[in-house]
């Protein structure tokens, strides 16, 4: 089937060099259709609430003064996404390539912060560094300070969203480490480069698809929140989106400004092909994954560990503490803490399913923007985008309007939920895969064919295995997002469906703080256990 | 693909076989019980938070054997999502948290039964018949008791203009109940004068708060000194925090929109499935049993006769609240466009 569409397919453009099968299997390009219809069903309903009501919207959106939102959400987008590469690398680096002690310790950590929900990282922040915040108590006595720098505004929404989706780059670089020939190293090495020059002429450059994928992601991420930037005031795009729906239920022009929010998403997605780069990022030749040598940090292991160990507690231990502290106060005072068992459940279980899918749904999209490149698959990669660049609501209320309009039966139901989940996180499973099989020589897939194996045994029998630990990254990064998903989960739920995150979030929104902690700090428990198993798992030499 | 061929496979490939059994299982489950969300007797959106009416509902299920089936989001996500699904809406009864609300979903709310109305005062209730007040919320000033005394408050509303308030002031303009008083001011002393208190606060460089809890947590903190509030947050952080918890509200006297009394209140959606047991849900709020229980765990004042407040409480007779009535409070449009153009919302 494949080979027979193979001659009649015109000849795309080659940009590689390798690509003499241009056309795509249709076990590819039919699921990536799918999905690229599936994500671009909110764009189409923001367009369609935008022109629908006429004029409108678009001239109230042009009276009020956009830009100034615009450029201040820009900013803060691109801050934090500088501040998340500056972290997340030297720890990607620490923890994969250097003896740095209790390394998967540190892994499992620095993970974790991806499932703090940012209302709930904002809150933690200031509790605990905000005016007569826990720190400026601790600090009161012995030292007499009495004013700390201010927490709410940009440098607070800059310093929680940076510390809570730092993972994202994490997550995306560690695989790309693991993936990475130390054959090119240790040629660099040889030929007389120093460990450092080694990192930065070799290292880092094949790191720039991963970088620009987690810095994506972040960048997003910062557009689309919410959470933190409302209790820190900071009047993002976002923030602007949710108060014309608080204040004025008005669902027009909420749907203009996030017209806005794609059209910035989309100019972001172009500054990251640019980042990315046309390079190759594979070997040439045969080559075997292996573990490399690790590099002795010898005098340096102290302060790495210190660094690493820093960003742990601002990122980890602090909101933990505050939470405990939360718990332990209303546990104290007598707050009964039954705990719904029901939503411990529907959390783990809604996120595995999540993951799956969204593993299912991403990997042909990336196989089809890495191997069979084109200006069809590159726009099919940047649709798949979008869903991250939008506000939770917005995509919740899109499906909530296809929904109980054309799949009735599905409305409400866990299926259309999951397929919400695929779409919001798509981007997560997709970036990562991408990343890792950038990484791969297409020769061997082309080896396995000229062997005889059909397009869709090869992928099988020879992709799939090789991507295994981009694969199972990407799995446990779209099921810690879920496990914090809120706005989505609240309006499309099953009627009466819990889960840990919206017992967190009803509690807290009602200040009953000790109530919150507990499924919060649950929240933590549960997605450290696959994030335990992919460093326990990554550490063993890739076969 | 012969036999063999196929087992190897599924052996080189057994983890990948392994999840995708897992999940194919789950999908099956998941569909086999999907179908579930019809089975509902009655369907509430409820814009009230979980902790305060969950176990309200579920009393209301033991009592009838309903089965009940909630959403709870936010009052403006909800009436968005009951926008959005047009005709085809799950939802019964809206369940929400302050007039504003309410009003806006007025046009999709059918007429309320007499004896469900009558059993509110005429103030607390739809002018239309299209929702009733459950209960009451009284705002009030919250303020830190380490900075002040009551004492040292002004009587009215309209005299935290005073530039000696200058920075001390928290408020949330985007809240619902915020935008609630907005309008009674309005209702009372007309637009001009509301726009002035309006400048009046903004010149005093008030911090502003995404909603009540928030400001309650400031004050006590010591971040400002007074906040606009509705009362009974105060008493939830006094029960987890203790009597150390250094803030404490006060009643403005001038009878003015600094004291109005606002409801959170139920109607019945034009499209809902399941009147009969709708009507009963909302006639169930308005028993002496859940308006005690409103008046215990949540610290709200009852509406109908014969139920009384929380001891801590003031009450609702001693609060010299303005001669309003709620019907006047629909107009929350004016109320938006004011706040724009004043510029304290976006």
């Amino acid at each position: 089937m494949a080979l027979e569409m193979e001659a009649v397919a015109p000849a795309a453009p080659d940009t590689s060099g390798w690509a003499r099968t241009s056309w795509p299997p249709i076990f590819i390009l039919v699921p990536s259709l799918l999905v690229t219809v599936a994500v671009m069903l909110p764009v189409a309903y923001v367009v369609g609430r935008t022109f629908g009501a006429g004029a409108d919207a678009w001239d109230l959106l042009v009276q009020r003064s956009v830009l100034d939102t615009l450029l201040r959400t820009v900013f803060l987008s691109v801050a934090v996404t500088a501040a998340t590469v500056t972290l997340a690398v030297p720890i990607a680096w620490l923890t994969v390539r250097t003896d740095l002690p209790f390394k998967r310790f540190w892994s499992v950590l620095t993970v974790l912060p991806l499932v703090i929900p940012s209302y709930v990282g904002a809150l933690v922040a200031i509790t605990a560094l905000g005016p007569k915040g826990l720190v400026q108590q601790m600090l009161e006595g012995p030292f007499g300070i009495d004013r700390l720098p201010g927490i709410y505004g940009f440098s607070g929404s800059l310093l929680v969203l940076s510390f809570l989706s730092f993972p994202y780059v994490l997550l995306s670089v560690r695989a790309a480490l693991w993936n990475l020939d130390p054959a090119m190293e240790e040629a660099a090495r040889g030929l007389g480069l120093g460990a450092w020059a080694t990192f930065r002429r070799v290292t880092l450059p094949h790191l720039r698809p991963a970088i620009a994928a987690g810095g994506l992601l972040v960048a997003l991420y910062t557009l689309s929140d919410f959470g933190a930037v409302s209790l820190l005031r900071f009047n993002s795009f976002t923030r602007v989106i949710y108060l014309q729906y608080e204040t004025s239920f008005d669902r027009t022009l909420a749907a203009a400004s996030s017209l806005v929010l794609v059209m910035v998403g989309f100019a972001l997605l172009m500054i990251e092909a640019r980042a990315r780069g046309r390079s190759r990022y594979h070997r040439s030749a045969v080559g075997s994954a292996r573990a490399p040598n690790l590099v002795r940090l010898n005098a340096w292991r102290w302060p790495a560990l210190l660094s690493v160990a820093t960003v742990v507690t601002i990122s980890l231990v602090l909101p933990v503490t505050v939470l405990t502290y939360w718990l332990v106060r209303g546990w104290a005072a007598g707050e009964s803490l039954s705990f719904v068992w029901g939503a411990l459940f529907n959390s783990a279980y809604v996120s595995l399913l999540a993951a799956a899918a969204t593993l299912a749904a991403a990997l042909p999209v990336a196989f089809l923007t890495v191997r069979h490149t084109g200006w069809l698959s590159s726009m099919l990669e940047r649709t798949t985008y979008v869903g991250f660049a939008l506000p939770g609501i917005v995509v919740a209320l899109a499906f909530v309007y296809f929904g109980a309009r054309y799949v009735t039966p599905l409305y409400q139901t866990l299926p259309l939920l999951v397929i919400v989940y695929v779409i919001l996180f798509l981007p997560i499973a997709a970036g990562t895969i991408r990343a890792s099989l950038l990484q791969l020589n297409p020769h061997v897939e082309e080896a396995a064919r000229g062997l005889g194996r059909s397009p869709a045994h090869v992928f099988l029998t020879v992709l799939l295995p090789l991507l295994r630990t981009g694969l199972l990254a990407s799995a446990v990064g779209v099921f810690l997002v879920t496990m914090k998903e809120l706005p989505a989960t609240l309006v499309l739920g099953p009627l009466g469906f819990k889960t840990l995150a919206t017992a967190t979030w009803s509690a807290s929104s009602s200040a009953f703080f000790a109530r919150a902690a507990a499924p919060a700090l649950l929240i933590l428990l549960i997605s450290s256990l696959p994030v335990a198993f992919l460093t326990f798992r990554e550490q063993r030499p890739a076969s | 693909m012969s036999g063999s061929r196929f087992l190897q496979l599924l052996r080189r490939f057994r983890g990948a076989a392994a999840i995708a059994a897992l999940s194919a299982s789950l999908l099956v489950f998941v569909a086999a019980c999907g179908g579930g969300e019809g089975s509902a007797d009655l369907v509430i959106y409820s814009g009230r938070e979980e902790d305060l009416v969950g176990p309200l509902i579920d009393q209301f299920e033991e009592e009838t054997g309903l089965d009940v089936g909630v959403r709870y989001g936010s009052n403006a996500q909800l009436i968005a999502t009951i926008f959005e699904e047009g005709g085809n809406s799950p939802a019964d009864v809206f369940f929400g948290s302050d007039p504003g609300s309410l009003g806006a979903l007025s046009d999709k709310l059918g007429v309320l039964p007499a004896s469900i109305l009558e059993q509110v005062p005429v103030s607390f209730r739809s002018p239309l018949g299209t929702w009733v007040g459950v209960t009451g919320r009284a705002r009030t000033v919250v303020y830190n008791t380490d900075a002040l005394t009551e004492a040292d408050l002004p009587e009215s509303i309209f005299d935290f203009t005073d530039p000696v308030w200058k920075g001390r002031i928290g408020w949330a303009p985007t809240n619902g109940s915020f935008q609630s008083m907005v309008t009674a001011m309005r209702q009372i002393v007309g637009d001009d004068e509301t726009r002035e208190w309006l400048e009046g606060i903004k010149a005093n460089n008030p911090t502003e708060y995404p909603k009540n809890t928030p400001i309650v947590q400031a004050v006590a903190n010591g971040e400002v000194d007074v906040g606009f509030v509705n009362h009974y947050y105060l008493h939830r952080f006094l029960a987890e925090e203790g009597d150390s918890f250094s803030a404490r509200n006060a009643f403005m006297r001038g009878g003015d929109a600094g004291a109005v009394v606002l409801v959170a209140g139920a109607g019945i959606l034009k499209s809902a499935d399941h009147q009969p047991a709708a009507e009963r849900f909302i006639d169930f709020l308005l028993s002496v049993e859940a308006q005690q229980y409103f008046s215990d765990e949540t610290f709200e004042y009852p509406l109908v006769e014969g139920v009384a407040p929380q001891a801590d409480l003031v009450p609702l007779e001693e609060i010299e609240v303005p001669d309003l009535d709620l019907s006047s409070l629909s107009d929350l449009e004016g109320t938006l466009d004011l706040l724009r153009s004043v510029g304290v919302i976006p």
